[in-house]
Parts: C-alpha cells; sequence; structure tokens
C-alpha cells in the first residue's frame, strides 16, 4: 500500500516544458529574431555609446546629479567619485559600463510593462487573483532557471539577459503599483469621484500621485533586481561585471572576482541612492 | 419646488438584495435580515424633499445610514431601489455620462476627513473640480480664487493641506465644492472632526455663506446640537429609516417616538425654541379708536394689567397699565396718549428663547414680539418657564 507511488509513472512534465518551450521558440520566432537583433544591436550601440563617453565626464555629471537629488548634501557626491575613480582605476569601466546599461534598458523595460499591469490589478479583483499567483512563481522560481529558455529565444549576449531580467525583476514594480492605488484612502477617490472625475481623470489626477511613493519603493527594487540578475546573465553571455566574477569563479581567482564583485557594490549603492532620492520626495513639493 | 426629491430610496449591501427588500416589506428588522441573507440594509426606503435653499440635515448615531444616504444621493454608491430626482432628472437611472455631468455642475461634496489632495496646493486643491471640466488654467484659478476668499483663505492658495490646522483645512474643502457653483452641497459630517470651538465657528460661517449663496445645502451629521443650530428641516435616522422629518422645533416639541424623544431629551431648548414658538395673540387696544375706558374694560375681562396699544395697522405704539387707565378714567384724561408708556422692551419672532428668559426677567409687562413695527404677539412669563420645561404650548408652523 506505501508503495503506491511505484505504480504511478513520473509524469512527463520537463518533456513538456521543453516541447513548450520548443514550439514557443519555434511558432514564434518571426517575433523573436528580429527582437534579438535590433534590439540586440540597439543594446550594443547604447552600450558603446556611453562606454565612448569619457570616464571623467561621467563620473562628474554622477556627481553632480548625487549632489542634487541628495538635498545638496556631499556625502552620496563625494562617495560616487571615490567608488567610479575606483572601478575606473581597477580597468573595469567598460564592464561597468556594460553593466548599467544592462540594468538601466531592463529596469525600464520592467517599470513600463510592470506599472499598467499593477494599475490593471489595483481596478479588477479578477486580474489581482490571477495576477498575484503568477508573480509569486515569477519571484520564487531559481532566476538560473528562466536563463535556459532565454537562451532557446534569443540565444546568448545581451538580449536573453534582458528577458531573464525581466522576469525576475519586473514583479516587485507590479506588487507595489497594485499596493499604492489599493491604498489610497477612500476618501480621496471619493472625492475624485463625487467631483465628476473619469475613470482616468481619477487615475492620473489623484491615485497615481498618491501612490507614487509606493511604486517607487517598488521600481527601487526592481532596479536592485535587475542589478542582481547582471551576475547571473552572464552565465549566458551579458556582458559586463557579471562576466568577470563568472571568469573569477572558474578560475578560483578570489582577487579579480572580488574586485568585479565591488565594481557591482558601487554600482548598485549609487543606483539604489538615486532611485530612492525619487521616492523619498514627499508629495508635498512636486 | 423641491430641487431633490428622493422616493424609497434603499440600499442593501450584499448578495440577496432582492430577498432583503421583501422581508422588509414584510417588517422585518435590520438584524433579522443580516441573519436570513446575509445581507446589510444600509438604507430602508427614504423618502424626502429638499427644498430650493434649504438646509436639510440628516441626522442619525453611526451606523444609522446616514452616510450612505448621501453617497446615494450623488451615486457614489448605486442604490438597490428607489429614486433621486435632482432638477426632475432621476439620478437613480441615468447613464454614466449624465451623471458626470450631474456631478460636475450641479452637486458637490465637503468630507468628514476633508480628503484634500496633499500633493496640490490649496488652490489647485479648490480649482480640482473645474478642471476636471477641462476649463482653462486663468478662468478656473479666477474662480478657485474667489471661492477661496469667500472662505477667508485669499492668502494661503500657494500653501498644501499638511500646512493648515483641520478648520482651515474644511474651509478649502468647502471652497473647492463651492468653486463649481453647484446648486445643491453634500456636506458629509463636514465639521465632525473639528474640536467644539472650531466646530462653532464653522457653523456660524456656513450659516453666513448661506445667508448670500443660498444654496440648497443636505447637511450630515451625528450631532443633535449642530442639526438643530444650522437645521431649517432636519430628518432623523435610525437603522437606514427615516424617523421623523421635521423643523427644528417640531422634532424637539412633537418627537415622533420614543427614539427621537431619547434622543431630544437632553437638548437645551431655550438654545432652539425663538419667540415665535411660545408667544400668544395680544389683547391689544387702538389708539386711533379707544380710550381709557375700552383698555380698562378689556383689561378686566381678560383678567390682566396691562395691555398693548396699536394704531389701525398693528403698529406697536406702547402699553397702557389697569392702574394709569383708572386714574386717568377719574381725572376725565380722554386720551391713550396721555397715559402710554412705551418702555418695554421687544423682541423680534427669531429672539432665541436663553435671551427672552434675560429680558422677561427685568420687563413688568409681557414681551411684545415685533415685526416691522408691527406687532406680532405677546410672550408671558409663565409662557418662557414652561416651555423652557418642555411642557406648554408651541407654535410650531411658521407663519
Amino acid at each position: 500500500m506505501l508503495n503506491f507511488m511505484e505504480n504511478i509513472e513520473k509524469l512527463p512534465l520537463g518533456s513538456w516544458v521543453s516541447d513548450f518551450t520548443d514550439w514557443i521558440s519555434d511558432s514564434f520566432a518571426f517575433l523573436f529574431d528580429p527582437i534579438k537583433n535590433e534590439f540586440g544591436d540597439g543594446l550594443e550601440d547604447f552600450a558603446d555609446m556611453l562606454a565612448a563617453v569619457p570616464p571623467v565626464i561621467v563620473i562628474l555629471i554622477v556627481a553632480v546629479l548625487a549632489f542634487f537629488l541628495s538635498g545638496k548634501r556631499f556625502g552620496l557626491a563625494a562617495f560616487s567619485i571615490v567608488g567610479l575613480l575606483l572601478v575606473w582605476n581597477q580597468g573595469l569601466w567598460e564592464e561597468l559600463m556594460l553593466s548599467f546599461s544592462l540594468v538601466l534598458v531592463a529596469s525600464l523595460l520592467s517599470v513600463i510593462i510592470g506599472v499598467p499591469i499593477g494599475i490593471l490589478m489595483s481596478k479588477s479583483k479578477t486580474a489581482e487573483s490571477i495576477i498575484t499567483p503568477v508573480l509569486d512563481f515569477m519571484q520564487t522560481m531559481p532566476a538560473f532557471v528562466y536563463l535556459i529558455p532565454a537562451v532557446a529565444f534569443f540565444s546568448i549576449g545581451m538580449v536573453p539577459g534582458i528577458f531573464a531580467s525581466l522576469i525576475f525583476a519586473t514583479p516587485p514594480t507590479v506588487r507595489f503599483t497594485n499596493l499604492g492605488i489599493r491604498q489610497v484612502s477612500e476618501e480621496l477617490v471619493e472625492a475624485a469621484e463625487a467631483f465628476g472625475s473619469t475613470g482616468a481623470q481619477k487615475l492620473f489626477k489623484v491615485e497615481l500621485p498618491m501612490a507614487k511613493t509606493t511604486i517607487m519603493a517598488g521600481i527601487n527594487q526592481t532596479v536592485m533586481l535587475a542589478l542582481s540578475m547582471v551576475v547571473i546573465a552572464s552565465m549566458i553571455g551579458a556582458p559586463g561585471l557579471g562576466r568577470e566574477v563568472l571568469s573569477a569563479l572558474q578560475r578560483a581567482d578570489v582577487g579579480t572576482g572580488f574586485v568585479a564583485g565591488l565594481g557591482i557594490v558601487i554600482l548598485a549603492i549609487i543606483i539604489d541612492r538615486f532611485t530612492q532620492s525619487f521616492s523619498l520626495k514627499k508629495g508635498t513639493n512636486i | 419646488m423641491p430641487v431633490i426629491k428622493v422616493e424609497g430610496l434603499s440600499k442593501v449591501f450584499g448578495k440577496n438584495t432582492k430577498q432583503a427588500l421583501k422581508l422588509l416589506d414584510a417588517g422585518k428588522t435590520k438584524e433579522e435580515i443580516l441573519k436570513q441573507t446575509g445581507s446589510t440594509v444600509g438604507v430602508n426606503r427614504a423618502s424626502f424633499e429638499v427644498e430650493a435653499g434649504e438646509i436639510f440635515v440628516i441626522m442619525g448615531l453611526s451606523g444609522s445610514g446616514k452616510s450612505t444616504l448621501v453617497r446615494l444621493l450623488n451615486r457614489l454608491i448605486d442604490p438597490t431601489e428607489g429614486h433621486v430626482y435632482i432638477d426632475n432628472e432621476d439620478l437613480a437611472i441615468m447613464n454614466k455620462k449624465d451623471l458626470l455631468r450631474v456631478r460636475r455642475t450641479k452637486m458637490s461634496m465637503v468630507f468628514q476627513k476633508f480628503a484634500l489632495f496633499p500633493f496640490r496646493s490649496i488652490l489647485e486643491n479648490a480649482e480640482y473640480g473645474l478642471e476636471i471640466q477641462g476649463i482653462a488654467k486663468e478662468e478656473r484659478s479666477k474662480k478657485a480664487r474667489t471661492s477661496l476668499e469667500m472662505v477667508g483663505l485669499g492668502n494661503y492658495i500657494d500653501q498644501y493641506p499638511s500646512q493648515l490646522s483641520g478648520g482651515m483645512q474644511q474651509r478649502v474643502g468647502l471652497a473647492r465644492a463651492l468653486a463649481n457653483d453647484p446648486e445643491v452641497l453634500l456636506m458629509d459630517e463636514a465639521f465632525s472632526a473639528l474640536d467644539p470651538l472650531i466646530r462653532k465657528e464653522m457653523q456660524d460661517e456656513l450659516l453666513d455663506l448661506q445667508e448670500t449663496m443660498k444654496k440648497t445645502i443636505i447637511f450630515i451629521t451625528h450631532d443633535l446640537d449642530e442639526a438643530l443650530r444650522i437645521g431649517d428641516k432636519i430628518a432623523l435616522m435610525k437603522d437606514g429609516s427615516i424617523v421623523q422629518v421635521g423643523s427644528p422645533e417640531e422634532i424637539l416639541m412633537n418627537p415622533a417616538n420614543d427614539y427621537v424623544e431619547k434622543f431630544v431629551e437632553d437638548v437645551d431648548r431655550s438654545k432652539v425654541l425663538t419667540a415665535y414658538n411660545i408667544m400668544k395673540r395680544p389683547e391689544t387696544v387702538n389708539i386711533e379708536k379707544h380710550g381709557p375706558r375700552v383698555a380698562l374694560e378689556r383689561m378686566q375681562k381678560e383678567g390682566i394689567s396691562s395691555i398693548y396699544v396699536t394704531d389701525s395697522k398693528r403698529n406697536l405704539k406702547g402699553y397702557v397699565t389697569a392702574d394709569d387707565a383708572s386714574i386717568a378714567l377719574r381725572s376725565d384724561v380722554t386720551s391713550l396718549l396721555a397715559i402710554m408708556k412705551t418702555d418695554a422692551p421687544t423682541v423680534t419672532k427669531d429672539t432665541l428663547m436663553n435671551a427672552i428668559f434675560e429680558i422677561s426677567h427685568n420687563s413688568p409687562v409681557p414681551i411684545p414680539v415685533v415685526e416691522d413695527g408691527k406687532l406680532l404677539g405677546i410672550i408671558v412669563r409663565g409662557a418662557v418657564i414652561s416651555a423652557l420645561a418642555g411642557q406648554g404650548e408651541v407654535n410650531l408652523t411658521h407663519a
């Protein structure tokens, strides 16, 4: 009796998924190929362009932005200068720029996709009950797993890296957008309606401005997750600091690995403080 | 003609609304219906009319359905049954486009917790209703400024709500509602979140504003004193039903049932009843026709010691005491003019009883109630005391 499982054959779940992925990969090749080529080329151009700007200028711009975004304080600006100079000094500038452009593009896409989905969730209970488990799935599935279909769809390079990081990093933006809109006090929503707002007016003039802080917190999370994906995506050939870490790992080279890792930390801190400074700006002085 | 006419308006929250309505017809209570159907009766067949320029107060304790009722009026909550007519259009069944139009142009709402938009300046808050109508920046800013000035906030337009006190925030709420120049103002416990002194100030200010703007105001409150102070008419709610609709005096003096009676028993009557409510028809003599003899005869017949003197148009001239009249009679004085006294303090029909109480204390004669020089009635001291004690006859219909 206790061995009843022996009589049941193993479900071919794995091969189903493989077949399904193959099918998607074949059927949507007309969609994936141009994305891979055009978008991939665009990405590389963008990364090259960033890398072509003299580091001094980039560092100066970052420092000035940091100074104003942190409320005219020197802390973040000083950290940015020192940190970026260190990365430059270690000969990792180009990798830094590549990683940054990956994170930037992945985050932008995440926000562009995530915010509307979050709005949809906040407006419809049905949508919320369908999307929530999907988000849970996306976030708990080990991130490495996304690399496999990413390669199947987009081969290797930056594009599959961005694809994987989209799946991994979008959920916080969706969740926080939903949460932020649902948190808007009922009286404010009633006020908007009582004055005769249309649905769109209510959303853009009341709900989104009220939810802005929460949504920005979600975007901050998304950016951080996208950054963490940069390292993982190096396994499928995404260039940047992650690739340095990976190759150091393969050669058991602690020193190089640490330096590249430090570069990621510096990038993470700067990006985190930048996005936080947007979310911390309270509504009173927009 | 009423601006708002509500007919059989009901709201049942929950799934079995039809069944719940049937049970209501069968006379079941709110609790029984909740038990049987799982649905909550919010408002039960409310019907009333609100005249133009009237302050109509809907009053009840929390859970009585008053906030639901006011939200049914502008359909923030969709009614389960019934009609809400505003200018003869049925709000309950109108389409979305018409509903937006009515909300934008005919009725505005003021909220208990102000519901100001924290990320908008005071001016931008007041502009909101105009902005969503697509009115040009300059015009809406001008209108919003005017309405902010009306509530005394002309100097605060660039501030943000969090920088203002509660009372000032609610003024912004009021200005925002007035900026649309609506016919109807819905005020949902608008002053309940304010401390007592500010609340009284706001009530006075609302009454002052109402003098000039003459809006139709539907005011929700749980505070009976507030209701009596500002209401032209009061509807009392309990368990979703309207128990009584009437003027403050009617509610106070003739409570429809035990619930209303219990509600009003602690009210300070002297702040509600006016001279009109307790005055009596006066005995008078006509200065153009009568002399001391007629005056004395009437006083003896009515058993009173003084009588008021008027002319043929009932303009109050003064009063004559019985003593003076009999002295005049003995000394052959034939004109009332010679013995008439004019030192009686007068009141108007709207003078509140607590003021009358002071006056009647020091007056040797009954107090005349005067309007435009004409004598409407008199108030004897005994009437003041018995009305304060909740007894005695009271006039309820306003002339």
